[in-house]
């Protein structure tokens, strides 16, 4: 009965609670969105970073990966060290660079990596071939777009540009054999890769036996920590990353997206909160008499103070679950928006969508209705009865 | 305290003050009444009197300020709010001058709302209420809302509430002070039935009619009984 009278009094003023749900519905969306901006973006590199089952990388010290253009020196010593862990896998060496493609009058540049096809979790093979053999290049979509060319075609490849000699440390011919995915390159930018040792020859004398990164798996059941551990004792000249400490690393940087999202956050919940408690506040004291009238026929102050907060959290849940419809529109195309942000690699989100995350604002707004409804619902069981009434007579 | 075996109120030396800003009002000045089992009795006056100010003592919804009052043989000028409820749920049938129905609910579901309250089963109160709506004649009109009936049939179904758990006093303040002359007289009858079938019934109006009706006349003025 109590949950009937709660519908019949929301019903009664149709427009105002629809307005009020909606207020509800843009607090929560905006309550969502914000929780999802604090943490998707963290979730979102830590999938990345394990989407390729890479536990380690190696860095230039005191750099994240590709941060700079610095690169590590003794590759091959590097390896060996690294080979004699029982706990280590695989590793693969990763040169970065950038190259210059010659097609007829038109020059495309292009970001590159040098990798070994075997072991490399740069990519995700498309279509055609891989880089099987020195003289083949793969690309991704959107150079091959630029480059207008076709599996099999060889285009004349250039690297290391020095402008004050306005020349090319090396130029060689290479055969497009496939197309790729490139998992941590930015939207809308030219990538190939070829083998290391092709980038290598490519680059000269300053880029032999060089790497830009290197990613190491483990063994499974290993903790990458101790791995880490030993890394940093047998290498100190390279920075060593797990994906906690580059998730560590990431949530220092994004320290200010994530204050950002929890002032925005709370403030949406407390305009929810403002909102529900006016709206039934103002509905209690237009109901004064009927309350007053109600508490007399003999319905008691713990009821009436439950239909009251009933309300509240009816408008808070109806406003929630359509706010969290809104929530993710909304997000979906803001996503949209801030992942063609220049530089960032295209498999990140900003507004990742957890359950748990949707759990946590419903459940935000659920409290926030009854705390909403608590005031109101107080003032509703605190009316004297005949002053009440004779106010009523009164109006 | 028990009262005699007749007497369902007993009012003894009863004062009401109220605070009106800065000043004191003294709405009741020692009134003593008492109310038969089975009896009808009408409080008139003139406006701002204390006849409503006593009807709401008599209902439990008020505390005097000194004095006892006692009602159905016990004692409630000092009652708890919860006690108070409770009394007025099982003991206490109010009619309103403006009826105060539910909007969303039917006439069936109003009726049955003290019931649900008193924790009456589903079936059981569903049972009262058709029987109380076919006693106030409305038997065909249990599944429309308030605003599909007139003043009158709201008035009716406004009753059928008040007598939905049994209680042993039945208060009416102006019952008929929103309904035309007809309406009100259709009313009237029905409290006459009503007192005609044991039910004790005291109601504050300035209908002449309705007062003429009753049994019993108590005139007040400035607060006090001057005729019983």
């Amino acid at each position: 009965m109590r949950a009937t009278l709660a519908q019949a009094s929301l019903i009664r003023h149709r427009a105002r609670t629809m307005l009020a749900v909606l207020g509800v519905a843009v607090a929560t969306a905006m309550l969502l969105d914000m929780v999802m901006l604090a943490t998707g973006m963290r979730e979102s590199f830590r999938e990345l970073l394990l989407s390729q089952g890479f536990d380690i990388r190696l860095a230039p010290k005191g750099t994240l990966p590709f941060d700079t253009d610095a690169t590590i020196p003794g590759v091959r010593a590097i390896m060996s060290v690294l080979r004699t862990s029982p706990d280590i896998r695989e590793i693969s060496a990763v040169l970065g660079g950038s190259i210059h493609i010659q097609v007829g009058a038109r020059g495309i540049s292009a970001a590159v990596l040098g990798v070994d096809p075997a072991v490399q979790g740069d990519y995700e093979f498309v279509s055609g071939r891989d880089i099987t053999v020195p003289d083949a290049i793969v690309a991704n979509d959107y150079l091959l777009a630029k480059l207008g060319a076709r599996f099999g075609d060889t285009l004349s490849v250039a690297a290391g540009y020095d402008p004050q000699t306005r020349t090319y440390s090396g130029q060689r011919k290479l055969v497009l054999t496939g197309a790729v995915r490139f998992i941590y390159g930015a939207s809308e930018q030219p990538a190939a890769a070829v083998r290391r040792e092709t980038l290598e020859a490519l680059g000269g004398g300053a880029r032999r036996d060089r790497a830009s990164l290197f990613m190491v798996r483990i063994r499974k059941g290993v903790n990458p920590d101790s791995v880490r551990n030993w890394i940093l004792a047998q290498i100190p000249t390279v920075s060593v990353i797990s994906v906690a400490t580059a998730i560590a690393e990431v949530d220092q940087r994004l320290s200010y997206f994530r204050q950002l999202a929890f002032i925005l956050g709370s403030v949406s919940l407390f305009v929810g909160f403002l909102l529900v408690t006016t709206l039934v506040t103002v509905s209690v004291n237009e109901r004064a008499g009927e309350i007053a009238v109600m508490r007399a026929i003999g319905v008691s102050r713990t009821h009436v103070v439950q239909q009251i907060v009933i309300e509240g959290v009816a408008i808070s849940l109806v406003g929630a679950v359509i706010g969290l419809g809104l929530g993710l529109l909304t997000a979906r195309y803001l996503n949209s928006i801030l992942s063609a942000f220049p530089g960032l690699p295209m498999a990140i989100d900003f507004f990742l969508f957890q359950p748990r995350a949707a759990w946590s604002a419903l459940g935000l707004l659920a409290a926030s209705g009854i705390l909403a409804g608590i005031y109101p619902a107080w003032r509703a069981a605190s009316l004297p009865i005949a002053e009440s009434l004779r106010r009523e007579a009164i109006a | 305290m028990t009262v005699g075996a007749g007497s369902i109120v007993s009012l003894r030396e009863v004062r009401r003050d109220y605070a009106l800003g800065a000043e004191r009002v003294h709405a009741l000045q020692g009134v003593s009444l008492e109310v038969e089992r089975g009896d009808y009795v009408a409080i008139v006056g003139p406006s701002g009197c204390g006849k409503s100010t006593l009807l709401n003592l008599i209902g439990v919804i008020d505390q005097p300020t000194s004095g006892t009052v006692s009602i159905a043989g016990r004692q409630v000028d000092a009652m708890s709010d919860r006690e108070a409820t409770s009394f007025r749920l099982h003991n206490i049938g109010f009619v309103f001058q403006r009826f105060y129905l539910m909007p969303i609910l039917s006439a069936s579901e109003n009726v049955a709302l003290p019931m649900a309250e008193a924790r009456v089963p589903r079936d059981e109160r569903n049972a009262r209420a058709a029987e109380l709506l076919a006693y106030v004649g409305l038997s065909s009109r249990e599944r429309h809302r308030p605003s599909e009936l007139s003043g009158g049939e709201q008035q009716r179904v406004a009753i059928a509430r008040a007598l939905a758990n049994h209680p042993a006093l039945l208060l009416a303040d102006e019952p008929t002070g929103e309904l035309d002359a007809r309406t009100g007289t259709e009313i009237i009858s029905l409290f006459h039935r009503l007192n005609s079938d044991g039910t004790t019934i005291v109601v504050v109006t300035h209908d002449e009619d309705l007062a003429n009706a009753a049994r019993h006349k108590v005139h007040m003025r400035d607060g006090r009984i001057v005729d019983a």
